[in-house]
């Protein structure tokens, strides 16, 4: 039951994917479904292996163990016919201190084999347009900021039309203008029928602009799914304003849901498992921390708000105030890579 | 941007068209690089420097004694086109390494270490062409490097001192003009020469993302190996030394020209190549890409 349910084609898949750096595995058993033209947030704390797993997808650095394949080709034996549908961006920008944005924009579009000659100029005159360099074209990138640096990274990555880009941390070091326009970038690649996948701890911007997300932990993969899947594997909460406290309280805990935070403003806050969407547990869920993903639902079970409400009113409850609050992709990703400020070894 | 209807628009990619273009592209751009770097230019300067302090020393002094300084430095005084030979002499056991040490230890170090490199594989340039594009550069700096130390050196030489039939080391004389060509056979000995050090350098630099400890590795080899040269102990090792024939272009100073050390300097130059082309491929198709 993973992303890939919808039954497209995956532009990404692996299996087993692994990367051992001496001791430490920094990459434990991936196993990534990246559907075709959706947009992939790839989430994950500092130091989980998010650009590891890139390295590997693109060829740059050989699997310890399993298997990666790209837009249906196996990596890296067909690197060849992959990686010039592919757009990337590796763990930053990286450029000729010495020559000016447009030149180091060439000389890259000239190592690709497929890339025509006779259009060079002008698919890099209009990948710096589309990033909003074209002022700074002919600048050295020695002089350049370090969100200039990273829009040059973007439009590398835009130099021809892609299939697949694979963005790792895109918006880095951007202004908020910059990442508003990184954004729009992202969906309209998207709505041109690329697959973007982005890897980025900024839940905010996966939230915004993702279909799909996937969270790495220590090396493993999580959790994967649409993003409403995974706000859903998420606890909801139940907001209830009533006179009748105690006998709300009762009434929760008979249905087996678990006080969060206990009152607030007067309000009683419960979370539950809710119906409608139900719960998705991808394949990856075995690998997390163990009872944290469903904690407070039911075992087994979800509860149906207009159930919780009847049981109230059964009991004689005042129901003054009631709503369902989504669990946030933050509560999900906290839930599910932990509190912990420390760099997991 | 329009926003078509999603999902299945593909036409933003053409898969790969079926022929791919050559690496000529990629050599281009890579020359391009190297020679309008700052630093390929202060090194070519600093080549060129030497003949022309050199002219001038001798110029400035009134008689050099016969037999004193290196070979030739006497013959400047009675025809400038001695300065470019004794200039490249000069830079043989020194300067010259120096130069393509930092050319062909910079070749993959360098880009490894401004993160360039993972750009150009993603690209992707393919580690075999990168390979041969790198060290097809380095080679373009062995041609050039010699050639503006007796370029330099003619060029001053016919500035400061009288130019004439030239007196060959077999006592025949030529025309200024066959001088010339002399002078660029001498030139292309010398390439030939630091064709093995640069595969050297190649493969150190396959070995480190730190540029500069390439680039000191290779300048320490080329040292080793003439230090090596000099010790009689170790005469059974000098044949196999990519340095044993760097000295041997006085044999293209001779009437006919003698030809032997130029095909053996060949020879061995192309065994280095193939050895240390063999290990920096070795090394660098099954390297992981983490800088
Ligand atoms: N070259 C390397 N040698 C040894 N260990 C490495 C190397 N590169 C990465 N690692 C280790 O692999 C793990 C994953 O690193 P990775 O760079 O993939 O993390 P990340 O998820 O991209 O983190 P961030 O969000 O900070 O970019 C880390 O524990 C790191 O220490
Ligand atoms: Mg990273």
């Amino acid at each position: 039951m993973t992303a890939a349910g919808r039954g497209g084609e995956l532009a990404i898949e692996t299996h087993g994917l692994s990367k051992r750096f001496g001791h430490q595995l920094a990459v434990d058993g991936v196993d990534l479904s990246v559907p075709k033209g959706s947009v992939f947030g790839f989430l994950g704390p500092n130091g989980s292996g998010k650009t590891t797993t890139i390295r590997m997808l693109l060829g740059l650095a050989g699997a310890t163990d399993g298997s990666v394949s790209v837009l249906g080709l196996e990596m890296p034996d067909r690197f060849r016919e992959v990686l010039p549908r592919v757009g990337a961006l590796v763990e930053g920008p990286a450029f000729y201190p010495f020559l000016s944005g447009a030149a180091n924009l060439r000389r890259l579009d000239a190592a690709d084999p497929h890339a025509e000659a006779s259009t060079r100029r002008a698919r890099v005159d209009a990948a710096l347009e589309r990033v909003g360099l074209t002022h700074a074209a002919g600048k050295k990138v020695r002089a350049y900021s370090l969100g200039m640096k990273q829009r040059l990274g973007i439009a590398n990555a835009l130099l021809s039309p892609r299939e697949l880009l694979v963005l790792d941390e895109p918006t880095n070091g951007l202004d908020p203008q910059g990442t508003r326009e990184v954004r729009s970038l992202v969906r309209s690649l998207a709505a041109d029928g690329a697959t973007v996948f982005v890897s980025s701890h900024l839940l905010a911007e996966v939230e915004q602009i993702c279909t799909h997300a996937a969270v790495m932990s220590a090396g493993r993969l999580v959790a994967q799914g649409t993003l409403p899947e995974l706000r859903d594997a998420g606890k909801a909460r139940i907001r209830l304003v009533t006179p009748d406290a105690g006998l709300a309280e009762d009434v929760f805990a008979r249905l087996g849901m678990t006080p969060v935070g206990g009152r607030s403003n007067g309000a009683l806050v419960y979370s539950a498992s809710v119906g409608e969407a139900g719960v998705q547990a991808g394949p990856g869920q075995k690998a997390g921390p163990g009872g944290r993903t469903d904690g407070a639902a039911p075992a087994g079970g979800e509860v149906e708000p207009e159930a919780i409400v009847a049981a109230l009113v059964a009991a004689g409850v005042r129901v003054r105030g009631f709503a369902v609050e989504q669990g946030s992709l933050e509560d999900r990703f906290v839930a599910l890579t932990g509190e912990g400020f420390d760099i997991a070894q | 941007m329009t926003s078509t209807d999603g999902a299945v628009d593909v036409r933003a990619a053409e898969p790969p068209s079926g022929r791919p273009s050559s690496g000529w592209p990629l050599l281009a751009s890579e020359l391009t690089v190297l020679f309008r770097r700052r630093r390929t230019w202060a090194m070519m300067l600093a080549l060129a420097a030497v003949p022309v302090l050199m002219a001038i020393a001798v110029r400035a002094s009134s008689a050099v004694p016969p037999g004193r300084g290196p070979a030739f430095l006497d013959r400047i005084t009675q025809n400038g086109l001695f300065v470019g030979v004794t200039a490249m002499l000069v830079c043989v056991p020194l300067f010259l390494p120096l130069t393509v040490g930092v050319v062909a230890g910079d070749t993959i170090a360098g880009e490894a270490g401004l993160g360039t490199l993972r750009y150009l594989l993603v690209a992707p340039a393919g580690r075999v062409r990168l390979l041969l594009v790198k060290y097809a550069g380095a080679a373009a700096f062995c041609i050039v490097a010699p050639l503006v130390v007796a370029l330099a050196g003619a060029g001053i030489g016919a500035a400061l001192f009288p130019v004439g039939p030239v007196t060959l080391l077999s006592g025949d004389v030529i025309t200024p003009e066959e001088a010339v060509v002399r002078l660029v056979l001498v030139a292309a000995y010398l390439t030939v020469s630091l064709l093995g050090l640069s595969a050297v350098g190649l493969f150190l630099s396959t070995l480190t993302d730190v540029p500069v400890g390439a680039m000191a590795a290779t300048i320490v080899a080329s040292v080793v190996s003439q230090v090596l040269g000099e010790l009689p102990q170790l005469e059974w090792l000098h044949p196999w030394l990519f340095s044993h024939y760097w000295f041997g272009f006085a044999d293209l100073l001779r009437q006919p020209i003698a030809w032997d050390s130029f095909g053996n300097n060949a020879l061995l130059q192309a065994g280095y190549i193939a050895v240390f082309g063999a290990l920096a491929y070795g090394r660098f198709v099954t390297k992981d890409i983490l800088s």
